[in-house]
């Protein structure tokens, strides 16, 4: 079976996020970028089905801009087979919305046929929560989301999803869309003769035209601020002056 | 405008505090039809009728919907949307499932998580974890919008709206349920509780855990964790607040032993009272809580518990 994973290039989450003064978005001129961390774990996951005998080939794609060639050359570097850039913005600062990434995810489905997609919960910079679905929409697939437990048993995949309050375990007929959240599994870090030999391993570039994508958005971005700060607050001296204040402000 | 609600039914039970806070974000946008659907349906439906400001309730009944299943409910709300202008929902874990699925296939854009109605197109959702906040403005025919409970106060009561049976499009048949493993708890629920006692990485352990349960139980809160704590094993992942766990705005929230990461920052900090507890006075926690207490956690929060 090949599997399809997509990965998303965004702000490293260890990087402070800065709003632009002039509220036009966040600056990520000369910001360090790396994978983002769900999609870490959906190509983690796809490299585990291999090493287990489940899957033949991992193929990563990714949707943006031309240096999304380096999120992938991590991808490969994990431990994908190839590769498959689809540039379809030029400016850095352009996040391409879900439905438009669906889109040109459908059609890359439909020339590889893979029998799962495994992708990110979500992205950490928009937090939208969303290709996964719409991919799976699109293709009139099942869909697995939040997934902390993967199992492939032959036509289906059980998935424990994690849910508001607590755990469900569903069977998705295969193919699937799976979108994995924290809990499933720790992502390896690529090592330097792994690196090395990532470089050799097959890049396609590709242009969202090439799939016949509109990718302009359906929302505009009216403006982008800080959020509101909270006002400083007060370090009490003992536990009675912290029942006090709390008793004060009628809090307890 | 008119719109159609998705109502977080769980086991045939409404959760009215989600539900009704998703009824006055929505307030503002056209009459509210409130749509109830799960394998049973119709105690949540007269729960439902009872929300202030909801003017209709349709409910669907079918061993399909069950289970939250997302291919179900997806296929029976586009059956329903051409009716309405916003199709919306609380932004659980369920409503994460479906919406974007329905968005899909009406060919529009979902809006996660809005944190503030501006106008019928316009809405503000924070995006990097909550360190910035983005005004969307949708072109599309249709809005597809969850959200975020927490900062929307629920809808009060009203006399019951009337309520309609509806049918239910045939079983795309893609996914089964197997199971539920879902925490048993007589404490309040998380995203809903008026206090949140919440233990991070400081607490050491699992077994530990127990002196936040205990104040968490003096104080009729809910119990929270940061990742730090799940990930290390000592709190269950539905424990867990920030952003990738759950979002939560109570009346009081006490931090203990916890640093205060962006991640778990953009969980609590629409909280009223914020209380830090931290032996470490450089921890981050302390510049958003309101009360700071620098000190070890196994003194302070067991004396806590006994002075409250």
């Amino acid at each position: 079976m090949k599997v399809l994973v997509p990965v998303k290039r965004v702000i490293d989450y260890n990087v402070k996020v800065r709003v632009k003064a002039d509220g036009s978005g966040v600056d990520l001129a000369n910001v360090k970028m790396s994978m983002n961390p769900f999609d870490e774990i959906a190509v983690e996951e796809a490299i585990r089905l291999k090493e287990a005998g489940q899957v033949d080939e991992i193929v990563a794609v990714s949707i943006g801009v031309k240096q999304a060639q380096e999120t992938l050359r991590t991808a490969l570097a994990m431990g994908a087979d190839r590769a498959i850039l689809v540039i379809a913005a030029d400016d850095v600062h352009t996040d391409l919305e879900p439905l438009a990434v669906a889109k040109i995810l459908a059609a890359v489905v439909a020339e590889e046929t893979p029998g799962l997609v495994l992708c990110g919960k979500q992205a950490i910079d928009n937090d939208m929560n969303a290709t996964g679905q719409m991919l799976s929409a699109l293709l009139g697939w099942s869909q697995a989301t939040f997934a902390s437990e993967v199992e492939i048993e032959g036509d289906s995949a059980k998935v424990t999803r994690e849910v508001d309050g607590g755990l469900q375990t569903i069977s998705a007929k295969m193919p699937t869309v799976i979108t994995v959240d924290l809990r499933l599994n720790e992502p390896r870090y690529a090592s330097l003769p792994n690196i090395m030999k990532a470089k050799r391993k097959p890049l396609d570039e590709k242009t969202a035209a090439d799939y016949g994508v509109d990718v302009s958005p359906r929302l505009e971005v009216l403006k982008t601020e800080e959020p509101a700060v909270r006002a400083a607050g007060m370090i009490v001296g003992s536990v009675d002056e912290l029942v006090a204040k709390l008793k004060d402000a009628g809090a307890v | 405008m008119a719109v159609l609600l998705l109502a977080e039914v769980n086991d045939g039970v409404l959760a009215r505090d989600a539900t009704a806070k998703a009824v006055t974000a929505s307030a503002s946008l056209g009459p509210v039809t409130v749509l109830c659907a799960g394998g049973s349906a119709s105690g949540a439906a007269d729960e439902a009728a009872k929300i202030a400001g909801v003017t209709k309730v349709l409910c669907a009944e079918d061993a399909s919907l069950g289970h939250r299943l997302a291919e179900s409910t997806a296929a029976l709300i586009v059956s329903l949307a051409s009716d309405y202008s916003h199709i919306v929902a609380p932004a659980t874990t369920d409503a994460k499932n479906v919406l974007p699925r329905v968005a899909a296939l009406l060919d529009v854009m979902v809006i996660s998580d809005v944190s503030d109605v501006v106008d019928g197109e316009t809405f503000e959702r924070p995006i990097y974890a909550g360190n910035a906040i983005q005004t969307v403005k949708s072109s599309d025919a249709t809005k597809v919008v969850s959200f975020r409970t927490s900062t929307f106060d629920a809808a009060s009561e009203q006399a019951a709206a009337s309520i309609e049976t509806i049918g239910t499009p045939a079983n795309p048949g893609l996914s089964e349920w197997v199971e539920d493993k879902l925490a048993e708890s007589d404490r309040p629920e998380l995203t809903s509780a008026g206090i949140v006692v919440s233990g991070g990485r400081g607490v050491g352990s699992e077994d530990d855990f127990n002196i936040i349960e205990a104040l968490a139980d003096k104080l009729g809160a809910a119990v929270g964790a940061s990742r730090a704590a799940v990930d290390s094993g000592f709190a269950p992942n539905d424990w867990q607040v920030g952003q990738t766990g759950k979002v939560v705005a109570p009346d009081l929230y006490i931090a203990v032993g916890i640093s205060g990461a962006i991640q778990h920052l953009a969980g609590m900090k629409d909280s009223k009272i914020i209380v830090a507890i931290n032996k470490d006075e450089e921890a981050p926690i302390f510049q958003v809580a309101d009360y700071g207490l620098v000190a070890d956690l196994f003194d302070a929060v067991p004396e806590l518990t006994e002075k409250l």
